[in-house]
């Protein structure tokens, strides 16, 4: 059977670390990092990228658009 | 640009799912971490966009969170006085009537001060779409108590909690234009969840299409969080808002076209 495999781009400077992607993820992918941006936040990162499915599911909650998602099949 | 990647090989062009849309700009939005505003500026901007309508459009931007939406939305934009966000709308689509023409208003600017415009343009059947971010509070000003506040919601001038007796009973703006003959479309939506924010979309491209017929006031409620005004987090925020504000404000659409409800 075809697997699906996500990735997701997270634009560091523009996340604001709000965790609504993080809750939204049906997978688990993606945790807030211990470091934080130039502004203080500590920001959404992809911590289990082998989970990601790309259902964009956190870019489309995404109060501030910084997440891109690429899908395939292997 | 910094940025953070997951498997780095699943990334080109050809797998991408999801974009943020052309239609906003790269200025980083002003509003707090987690608020609704955000999601609803970009679906809205993602709808432009598929539309094909980013030189069609003409939006007015209201008095409060969201009066610098001009900044965050490439489209043509006016500024409106503090509640007067549908009069002004009515006169641009009267004088250009093929441009699509929305207002993009809060609770303080739509349910308060500017009760009268609203309702007499819903009233006139403008030919224009109304969105109404509902978070319950004016958020910034300081979180002050506003119409749309639900009986008992804590606020920095209803410190106890809102109470009806002294303090009046909240206005339902939805359910008061719904009833207007003027309104063709009426909804109440929220952007919390994935799900949540794929139905907002649809109600939002329904307006756009009805707009393009010339159906009259379209108007969708987006019942939103204000962490910061109510101090929470953005995630309790969101649940507080499904478990106290869903039971006063119930989602779901309250005006359908009558062609549509057979």
């Amino acid at each position: 059977m075809a697997k699906v495999k996500g990735s997701i781009v997270v634009n560091i400077e523009k996340c604001k670390g709000c965790e609504v992607c993080m809750v939204s993820c049906p997978t688990g992918t993606i945790a807030m990092a211990r470091e934080v941006n130039s502004k203080g936040y500590n920001y959404a990162w992809p911590a289990n990228p082998d989970l990601c499915i790309g259902c964009a599911n956190c870019a489309i909650v995404c109060p501030d658009g910084v997440i891109t998602v690429y899908k395939t099949k292997i | 640009m910094a940025e953070i990647t997951g498997i780095k090989e699943i990334i080109r062009p050809e797998n991408l799912v999801y974009k943020r849309t052309k239609v906003m700009t790269d200025s980083i939005l002003s509003y707090c971490p987690g608020c609704g505003h955000g999601t609803a500026h970009r679906i809205l901007a993602e709808i432009i966009d598929e539309e094909g309508l980013q030189s069609e459009t003409i939006g007015v931007s209201p008095v409060g969170c969201a009066v610098l939406m001009y900044n965050f939305l490439d489209i043509d934009c006016q500024e409106a006085a503090h509640g007067r966000a549908p009069a002004v709308a009515t006169g641009i689509k009267r004088l250009l009537p093929d441009k699509f023409v929305f207002t993009y208003q809060g609770d303080g600017d739509l349910a308060a001060i500017g009760t009268a415009e609203t309702i007499h343009t819903c009233n006139r059947g403008e030919n224009i779409l109304m969105i109404f971010i509902n978070n319950g509070i004016y958020g910034m000003t300081g979180g002050q108590m506003a119409p749309t506040t639900i009986p008992g919601m804590r606020s920095s001038t209803s410190p106890y909690g809102r109470d009806v007796k002294i303090m009046g009973n909240p206005l339902k703006m939805t359910d008061i234009v719904a009833t207007l003959p003027g309104t063709y479309y009426v909804t109440r939506q929220s952007v919390h969840t994935p799900a949540n924010v794929r139905k907002t979309k649809k109600a939002m491209r329904k307006a756009v299409q009805y707009q393009k017929l010339n159906r009259g006031t379209c108007f969708i409620e987006i019942v939103s969080n204000c962490p910061s005004g109510w101090k929470m987090t953005p995630v309790e925020s969101n649940k507080w808002m499904e478990e106290n504000m869903f039971p006063y404000y119930p989602l779901g659409d309250l005006k359908i076209p009558a062609e549509e409800s057979v």
